[in-house]
Parts: structure tokens; sequence; C-alpha cells
């Protein structure tokens, strides 16, 4: 990309566990390739102990960003926004690459999507939530709070705005995340990986895995301190098998509706609730 | 409170009264030899040809034959569920919908008495419990939700809520009446059909129910009831439903969700819990003291959500403990159609032995069981309400769910100490608190990891108030508008 006669600097791709970009612990890496074939670039394959690592930075980095205010994680979130914003031409060259169509309004689309989620952190609360009328002399309510962690598997295409429309509402509430980015794709995702690192969120808040989504993804529904998994863009012959072993530790398993990510409808605060728990409390009321 | 307390600390608030017996007349109750299933609007035979006895858990006394649904029996009712609600159910407006529903609500008041002795007779729970919360409660559940029927566009924003189809629903034994009312009514507001199945142990008032629903004109086949063990839960969970809703123990919930991996199908589950019971310094005495008691006696302690572990702050553990002791002794156990009895009988043999094993294993390891004078009837499962103390963390009775009268008694000093104990499980449905200053309360209730916190009060329920768990307690909710959205396709409008 560089038109001077200089070298260019080429970046090397890692993984992003705990506010870090460590290499694979298994030092193995793998090819990325553009639509002719061609190999532009490689990736960090992660290992399944790269995950346990993943997990248990997004398990540390719980208290604090479900503790943090609401105000405070919606700004974070627009922050997100800014800074992709100034990432725009890097974030396109890397979805041509990726052979996407339109790479541009792909881009505006996954920034608007964090801008629309930040606003839903200190409203989702009076959406899904209130005080309820029991019959007695209680007062009743119910808030929804973050699950915990939560497992998303990124989409193969759409590498950018797919993942985005996972990851902003499933944060944004409060809960922490452990990607599998695209596989064949992972360049969009190991760069907002680097905007989330300057973008005041906190470390471990998001973990971004590069690898084979077939080699983690089992590992990753089987972990028992993760507690919800987005499987969404999960491939369908994984599927059965993935849900099974979720059921290990009873994990919330969402699917979102199934339409493009374009289409208004791929934002809603129901992709925020998925992953959210209705907590009601009662107290007596009395003189 | 008292010098005379104080002076004599082990001994009863209260003279022990000589209670004379009480029982309620089991006259209002009109049993059949035997009952059939109820698929189609009709009490038909089981195609599987076997049944099975049901009997009073206090007396160990036959109390009718029960039909055991096979997997043709299941597929008759999800097909009849199916018809039903292809044909009729999920076109009719909302408002007639609605009508049905407040109709069977009325029907449970109009014969309340009969449906509270017939489920004392067949689950063992006292009559003042199931007169007083079951069946009033259950009653409540339709009339709530039938107000939903036909306000469903107003529950969730912009989406265009569409019933999920037909919903196959299994509930426990410990509140038959009531986990029937939970699944059913927000199923059929929503304007789905459903297949029933009620507990093994306790089918009796699942049965009576579908009698109401059957004079209540309900169109054939949008209720079907389905008796039966483990071996017909899993036939409907195999047969082609839309959606399941179970309410029992975690391994089982586990295993209907390995059981429709990658099938697409809804799921909800309610299941077990361990809830810690806080008990702050500054609480007030005597309220905490009735509320341990209900937390984990309630229902003979056959309570998903009942309080197991008693956390006691540390400066106030002798004078709790002591206060505790004294009230086990007043609490009377037997006839659970006694209108005195608190504690009824254990609801089937194979409850009591686990309740034994679990206790068992807390005297093996080292916890101090403490367990007041207490007669225990000759005949039918009984256990009698039993502490431990000097329990850990790591007893198994600090762990897993007896769900039994059996209180584990731990301490802490700090806050900070009672949440990081009682998020300490792999559960999260309850907990509670108690403390007069209302920041605490508030502090802790954010910080607790379960569904519903109850604080200075315990073991309360609503139709209008979601209730459900965290973790491995389950997820979904049942109650309030939050107990719509399992049975609704919430699609965004374009």
């Amino acid at each position: 990309m560089t038109t001077d006669d200089r070298l260019s600097v080429r970046r090397t791709a890692k993984l992003f566990i705990g506010g870090a970009f460590p290499r694979s612990e298994s030092g193995r890496s793998y090819e990325v390739l553009g639509p002719g074939g061609a190999v532009i670039s490689h990736a960090a394959l992660a290992s399944r102990k790269d995950l346990r690592e993943a997990v248990v930075a997004a398990r540390a980095a719980f208290p604090g960003w479900s503790g943090a205010t609401a105000y405070l994680r919606g700004q974070v979130l627009y922050r997100v926004a800014e800074l992709m914003e100034g990432r725009r031409a890097q974030f396109e060259s890397e979805l041509a690459e990726a052979g996407a169509v339109g790479p541009a309004r792909g881009v505006s689309a996954a920034i608007d999507r964090w801008v629309w989620y930040a606003g839903w952190a200190d409203k989702i609360a009076q959406v899904a939530g209130g005080s309820n009328a029991v019959a007695g002399p209680y007062f009743n309510f119910s808030v929804p709070e973050p699950t915990g962690i939560v497992g998303i598997v990124a989409p193969a295409d759409q590498a950018l705005l797919g993942l985005v429309s996972r990851l902003a509402p499933a944060i944004v509430s409060g809960n922490t995340a452990v990607v599998l980015a695209s596989e064949p794709h992972p360049s969009p995702a190991v760069t907002l990986a680097e905007v989330l690192a300057t973008s005041d969120v906190p470390a471990g808040v998001v973990n971004v895995l590069t690898g084979r989504t077939a080699e983690l993804l089992p590992w990753l529904a089987g972990h028992m301190d993760v507690n919800g998994l987005d499987l969404s863009w999960c491939p369908a012959d994984l599927a059965a098998d993935v849900e099974a072993v979720a059921a290990e530790n009873v994990k919330r398993v969402h699917r979102a509706p199934d339409v493009d990510p374009f289409d208004a409808r791929a934002q809603s605060p129901y992709e925020v609730t998925a992953f959210m728990e209705t907590k009601t409390v009662w107290h007596p009321m009395g003189a | 409170m008292t010098d005379i307390e104080q002076a004599a600390p082990a001994e009863p608030v209260l003279p022990a009264w000589e209670y004379a017996p009480a029982p309620e007349s089991t006259e209002i109750v009109r049993l059949r030899e035997t009952y059939g299933l109820f698929i189609g609007g009709e009490f038909v035979e089981p195609m599987s040809g076997v049944s099975f006895p049901t009997i009073s858990p206090a007396t160990e006394e036959e109390l009718a034959v029960v039909a055991e649904a096979g997997q043709a029996d299941v597929d008759a009712a999800v097909g009849a569920a199916r018809s039903a609600h292809e044909r009729h159910w999920r076109d009719l407006p909302g408002a007639e919908r609605a009508k049905y529903l407040y109709r069977i609500a009325r029907q449970i008041q109009e014969r309340a008495r009969e449906f509270a002795v017939l489920e004392s007779m067949n689950g063992g729970k006292p009559i003042k419990e199931s007169r007083d919360v079951d069946v009033p409660l259950a009653a409540a559940h339709f009339f709530y939700y039938a107000g939903w029927a036909d306000k469903l566009e107003y529950a969730f924003p912009h989406v265009v809520p569409r019933p999920v189809g037909v919903a196959g629903q299994i509930i426990p034994w410990n509140f038959p009446l009531l986990m029937a009312a939970w699944k059913i009514a927000p199923a059929l507001a929503a304007g789905n059909t459903v297949v029933l199945k009620p507990a093994e142990t306790t089918p009796l008032t699942a049965l009576l129910l579908a009698e109401v629903i059957q004079q209540a004109d309900m169109p054939p086949g949008v209720v079907n009831v389905v008796t039966g063990a483990g071996a017909t839960g899993a036939a409907l969970v195999n047969a082609p439903v839309d959606k399941i809703a179970f309410t029992g123990s975690t391994e089982v919930g586990k295993q209907i969700q390995r059981a429709i991996a990658g099938t697409g199908r809804r799921l909800t589950l309610e299941l077990g819990g361990k809830a810690a019971n806080i008990v702050f310094e500054d609480a007030p005495i005597d309220q905490a003291v009735e509320g341990v008691i209900n937390g984990i006696f309630f229902n003979q302690g056959h309570v998903c959500c009942a309080g197991s572990r008693l956390l006691v702050q540390e400066p106030i553990f002798e004078e709790l403990l002591e206060r505790l002791k004294a009230r086990l002794g007043t609490l009377r156990l037997g006839d659970p159609l006694d209108k005195n009895t608190d504690i009824g009988a254990i609801n089937s043999r194979a409850q009591l032995t686990k309740i034994q094993e679990l206790v068992a294993s807390g005297v093996g390891e080292g916890a101090l069981m403490y367990q007041p004078p207490c007669e225990l009837p000759e005949r039918g499962f009984w256990f009698a309400p039993t502490l431990f103390t000097g329990v850990s963390q790591s007893h198994r009775i600090a762990r897993e769910e007896i769900f039994g009268p059996v209180l584990s008694v731990l301490t802490f000093r700090t806050p900070e100490e009672a949440v990081e104990k009682a998020n300490n499980t792999p559960f999260g449905l309850s907990a509670g608190v108690w403390t007069e200053k209302g920041s605490r309360i508030l502090w802790m209730a954010e910080r607790l990891r379960a569904g519903v916190v109850w604080a200075n009060t315990f073991n309360r329920f609503d139709p209008a108030s979601p209730f459900g768990g965290y973790k491995e307690s389950g997820f979904g909710r049942e109650g309030g508008l939050h107990g719509l959205e399992p049975y609704l396709h919430l699609e965004g409008r374009p």
C-alpha cells in the first residue's frame, strides 16, 4: 500500500488476551488467503491453552466491567466508534482483501452499530426491567444483569460488521467476551482488537482468538467458566456437538434472527437481553 | 429479648401447647379408581396399556391408578396439540383466549378446597400451605396471564409477537398444581398449545385441572396431560414439540439440554438451588428466625429456592442458633390434612432415602446434627426438622441440593465474605438477606448472583414477579411479562 520507495513494515497479527497481544503459546500460525488464493498474510493459530487464558482474562475483567456505571460503559463503546473512524482506511483495505463487496459501507455500518449499542447501556434496564405489582405489602422490582462470560463465534464472512453485531450487544450490558474471529478473514478482527486496546475498554473485557473454529469452539462451549454462547454464526456441522457440551454448565445458547447484518433488524435490544439475567428483589413495606 | 428467654435460651419461646387434631375432611374430593390420559379434550385409556398406582405419602395408601403414557400416547397428545394450534388456537383473537384463561382461574377458585385437599393427599404437603399458597397462587397465575393474552403487542416493543407452537412441559412434584399453572397459563396466553407431564408421584391435581379445563369448554387439544415417570418425560422431549419447559433437577435439566442440542427447539429450565439465607447482626431477629424457618421448612424443604444454607454473622451466631433450635421444637410434624401441621410428609420413599443419605454424609463429614424431639408417624415417609452446625463449604450438605427439611448453618464476618460464600455454588436461584440497613440490602442484592433476592422476607411468590435462575439453576423466567418471552417468537418489525 505504500507509495514511496521504502519497504513497508508489515504487521504481525497476534491474539488479543487480557489486553495484551501475545502470539499463540503453541507457536503456530496459519496462512490467510486473498480472493485469488494468494497468501496475503499470516494469523496466529490459537490453541486450547490460549483459549483457557482468554477465559481467565475475561473472568478477571468481569467484576470491574459489570460493576462500572452504565454511563461509563456507554462512553467506552462510543469511544470504540470514534477510534474505528480513524482507522477506516485500514479496515476498508482489509475487507477488500477479504473479498467484501463495498467495504466502505461495511465499515460505516460497523461504526454506527457501536454508537447504536453504546446508547443502550443506561436504557436497557428501563426497557427490560421495572417494578412488579405483587399482591401484598412488598416492593418488588426486576433488573436485568449481565450473564457473565460470553463466547462468540464471528461469521466467516462479514468479518467486521458481523462480528461487531454480535460483540457490541454482548458487552454493553457488562458481560465480558471471548471471540473466535473469522477463520478465513481474521485481519479485521485483529485490527478491531487493536482499536479496542486503545479505546478505554478495560483489559480482558474482549479477547480475540484467531485460528480454527472447529478446533477451538468445542473447548469454548465446554468451558465451565463460560456462561453464554452466541452461536448465531456457528458452522452447521458443529452445532449439535457444541450445544451438547454447552449443557454441562447450563450455558445460555443464543442465535440471533437470520437477517442481513445491514438490515435494520440486525440491531435490537433483544440482542442485549439475550445475555442478561433477570434478577427480582422483594422487600416488605411497613412503617 | 426478654430476661426469661435469656435465662433459659433453649426453652421454647412459647409454652408447649397441646393441639387437638383438626383434620380437614376429604369428603370433598371425589377420587376415581382409575385415571386415563387427557388427550384431545377427552380422558382416554393409554395405548401403552400400562398404569401405576399413586399413593398418599403420609399413609402409603393407594389413592388411584393412573395411566402411564408411552411414546405412542405422547405422540398422540402432541398431535392433538399440533392440530388444535394450527386449526384453532393460534388464530383465535387474544381476547377470546383470555376469556378461557379467566374461566379456568375462576373455576380453580370455586373448587379451591377440593384442589387443596387433593394436593395434600397426593403430595403430603400441609393443608395450610396447599390452601393458602399453592391453590390461590395457581388461580392468580391464570388470572394474571389471561390479561396478557390480548395485550401481547404491548409487551415487547418493536416486534411482532408470534406463538412458538406446541410446548412440552415437564413439572416436578413439589408444587404440582402451581407448577402446572406456571407452565400452562403463559403458554396459552401467548397462543401456544401444550402437552403437560406431571410428576410421577403427584398426578392427581393436574388431572383435576384437566377436568376443569374440559368443563371450561376449552377447545380439544389445547391442553393435554400425559402422566408417567421419567420415560414419559423423555418421550415428550423427543416428540416433535417446538418448545420444552422443564422444572426439576439440574441433572435432568442438563440431560434435556443435551437431548435437544442442535434441533433449534426452544428451551427453558428451572432447576435446582442451594440458596443462602444471610442474617446480619443488625437483623430484626424475630422476623429473621421466622424467615429462616419458613425458608427451609416450608413444604418440607421440597423447594428449589429453599434457604438451605444459613449464613449468620458471627456476633449473633449463638443467639440465633438458640432461637432456631427453640423454634424447631415447636414445629408440628404429622398429618398433612391437619390444619395445625407445619411439616407434612416427605413426598416419596425415594426422596426420603436421598435426604437420609445426604444427612448421613453430613454426620460422616463431621458436621453437628441437631433435631428436636419429634415423634414420626409409623406409616408414611417422614423426616424430622434438622439443622447442622459446624458445616464447612466443602461439605456435601453445603453444596448439594437436599430438597428436604435440613438446614446447614455457616457463619461469616463481613458483607464481602457473605457474598463470597453465598455465590460459592454452581447454583443461583435465590438468596435471602436480613438486615435493618437499607443500603446494605441493595449492596447485597446487587452482588448476589441469584434470580430472586428476598430481603427481610423469604419464599414469596406472585404471578407478576419473574422467577428463575442464574448459572446452573437454569435459564428463562416464569412470571410477569418476562414469563411470556419463552413462549413467543419476537420478530423485529421491518
